[in-house]
């Protein structure tokens, strides 16, 4: 996994609630054996219309927006367990997802995957999705040791579990920890016959 | 301080606890399937980690399966490699697998339970978030992500930060035509699709205590729709009926000593949970859903809500109803019996009771996707089959089918259809399809009459 510091982009504001796991990555396209190429198909059916061709209304096609930041409404990533929807987001290029509430699956897949979800308050939410959206070339600063966001309307802090904050700052996931216990682990099965 | 049902089962689980971190918690069974795990195998392969332990996983498959002539190559390229990949993948590692047309093949969470896979106090995982559904046996399980998936396979561990622990009684008696399908369509409608985040639920309450495991399955399998990781319901002689002389569930004294381990795990009378709602079971009726969360649902005889937030708009619009609707004499065109909630024997048994003598309405499709091989061989032997065939429904082969339409059964570009799934996100049935969640017996009447009727009356 790549290690996550900081972070300065610009951000693309999405203000819808409830965005699921379906939208972010349709079901017809769980067919792939492997991670990569998912950002494609990336809120596939708000981003293309029926015929394929790119709806021209979806933020990610304006060329006004642009940044590895996506500031999203409440209740982001809810529905299905589906990684395919940290992979698509990641793969498309974003590294940090903004909202005012994440769903619990979600965001684990995010951090497993050294993607950071960030969870603010839902008032600084709408105003920094007004100020992005007014100022689309606007930057974001994440800083992880700190747990800093620097934005034009405010600085915040952000919680992270701080073991999962060693892991993104160090790039290394719960495999390498889990068999590190490996020891533990068997005594306890030991202790259950 | 007593404990929950939820502690208990947690607590004797628990390997270690890292200070200021997460627990890492022992999974006594891994089921996969072919979607979510085909990366995870990758991961190990490429970093060279074996499995732990193989003989605690078992796979089926089920997402990405037809419901037609199973018998015959999958005609779909890239479902077939998925296919193919998992069964080299169990083969490779010495994975029980219930592949297409094997006996035991099925819905994930309707086979682990029917072969006696699921018991009360274990904790069990999968990639799939309804693995919910195990909880009505007093099972700690939850859906995972392909990345834990990985954990799994190589630690037969998790870790996890233990969730806070929220209570839902409900008390009274049911009214006619009531399933445990509208109970739990009610408590989403009422507490909201994430009152339960962060949470594991305990179903609690007379009306849970009299429900059939089939019922607390359908109950449990949408604890996520509120937001919870997890419901469970305490164990008691229903369960132990139910587990008791199922393929893989323990035979003579072992039984009797699990049972009488099963019978300390419900909540202690003091135990303490960090929230609680209680419902009245009269207030409940007939449930269907007008919008594209499953916490959108109304009573059948009710009207769609006024709200101004700009996503109950877009839902609104999306499913092409108005504020102040009745869902009433809505003209329905598909119709779709199947899915984990809603697809096991009891489901159809309410079914074919509704349907018998009469004829579908001709402008509907109606599906009929049973849960597994074995709900589908029950459904043979009860005549079930007749019955569906005589009054035009189409009965197909097991699998996960038109609830989230990863293969041809998908409801075309703004259709209704009247599910027993547990989604009605936008798209979830197929591009531009319209989902309307609803019991086994208000998806049989809708089918008949073409058009959703106020169920109550016509039981009356
Ligand atoms: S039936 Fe639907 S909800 Fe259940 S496991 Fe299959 S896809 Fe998931």
């Amino acid at each position: 996994m790549e290690a996550f510091k900081t972070l300065t982009s610009r951000a693309i504001p999405l203000p819808v609630e409830n965005i699921d796991t379906d939208q972010i990555i349709p079901a017809r396209f769980l067919k792939a054996t492997d991670k990569k190429g998912f950002g494609d198909n990336l809120f596939r059916d708000w981003r293309y219309e029926k015929n394929g061709s790119e709806n021209d209304s979806f933020i990610l096609n304006s060329s006004k927006f642009r940044g590895s930041i996506l500031v999203a409404g409440d209740n982001f990533g809810c529905g299905s367990s589906r990684e395919h929807a940290a992979w698509a987001l990641a793969d498309y290029g974003f590294k940090v997802i903004i909202s005012s509430f994440f769903a619990d699956i979600f965001k684990g897949n995010a951090l497993n995957n050294g993607m950071l979800p960030i969870q603010v308050s839902s008032g600084f939410l709408l105003s920094l999705i007004n100020h992005i959206e007014n100022n689309p070339t606007a930057e974001l600063t994440i800083n992880l040791e700190d747990q800093t966001l620097n934005t034009p309307v405010g600085t915040v802090d952000f919680d992270i579990d701080p073991y999962k904050k060693l892991c993104l700052i160090n790039g290394y996931d719960d495999i390498d920890f889990l068999i590190s216990k490996k020891d533990k682990i068997e005594a306890f099965e030991n202790s259950l016959q | 301080m007593g404990k929950t049902l939820f502690d208990k089962v947690w607590d004797s689980h628990v390997v270690d606890t890292i200070e200021n971190g997460p627990q890492i918690l022992y999974i006594d069974k891994h089921l996969i399937h072919e979607v979510t795990s085909p990366q995870a195998f990758n991961e190990l392969r490429e970093r060279n980690i074996p499995i732990l332990r193989p003989d605690k996983v078992v796979a089926t498959a089920d997402h990405n399966t037809p419901t037609k002539n199973q018998h015959l190559p999958i005609k779909d390229a890239l479902s077939r490699n998925q296919l193919r990949q998992l069964s080299e993948n169990c083969e490779v590692n010495n994975i029980t697998l219930y592949g297409l047309g094997h006996k035991y093949n099925g819905i994930v969470h309707v086979m682990a339970p029917e072969l006696g896979i699921t018991q009360p106090g274990m904790t069990i995982v999968c990639g799939d978030s309804h693995t919910s559904t195990h909880g009505a046996f007093g099972t700690i399980a939850f859906g995972i992500g392909t990345s834990q998936v990985a954990q799994v396979f190589a630690s037969q561990c998790l870790l996890l930060k233990k969730p806070k622990s929220l209570r839902v009684s409900v008390n009274g008696k049911l009214k006619k035509g009531v399933l445990p399908k509208d109970v739990i369509l009610y408590i989403i409608s009422q507490i909201g699709t994430n009152a339960g985040t962060g949470y594991f639920c305990e179903y609690a309450g007379d009306v849970f205590e009299n429900m059939s495991m089939e019922g607390r399955m359908t109950v449990c399998n949408m604890s996520i729709e509120m937001g919870a990781r997890g419901g469970m319901i305490a164990p008691d002689q229903t369960t132990f009926d139910y587990v008791s002389g199922r393929e893989f569930a323990p035979k003579g004294q072992e039984l009797e000593d699990k049972i009488a381990h099963w019978k300390t795990l419900p909540s202690d009378a003091d135990a303490v949970f960090d929230k609680e709602y209680h419902f009245d079971a009269a207030d409940i009726e007939p449930m269907v859903t007008y919008g594209t969360n499953p916490g959108m649902g109304i009573k059948i005889s009710g009207h769609i809500p006024k709200d101004n937030s700009d996503s109950f708009k877009k839902s609104l619009k999306y499913m092409g109803f108005s504020e102040g609707e009745s869902l009433i004499n809505k003209p329905i065109n598909y119709v779709f019996i199947g899915s984990c909630t809603n697809s096991r024997i009891e489901d159809f048994r309410v079914v074919a009771e509704y349907i018998k003598g009469k004829q579908k309405a001709s402008n509907v499709n109606a599906l009929i996707v049973p849960g597994s091989q074995q709900v589908a061989q029950q459904i043979q032997e009860e005549g079930l089959s007749t019955i569906f065939e005589n009054s035009g429904f189409e009965l197909r082969q097991p699998g996960c089918s038109a609830c989230l339409a990863m293969n041809d059964d998908k409801i075309p570009q703004g259709e209704y259809c009247v599910s027993t799934s547990n989604r009605n996100f936008e798209g979830r049935q197929g591009q531009g399809a319209r989902t309307i969640l609803a019991s086994p017996l208000v998806a049989a009447a809708t089918a008949i009459e073409g058009k959703i009727i106020d169920i109550t009356k016509h039981l009356n």
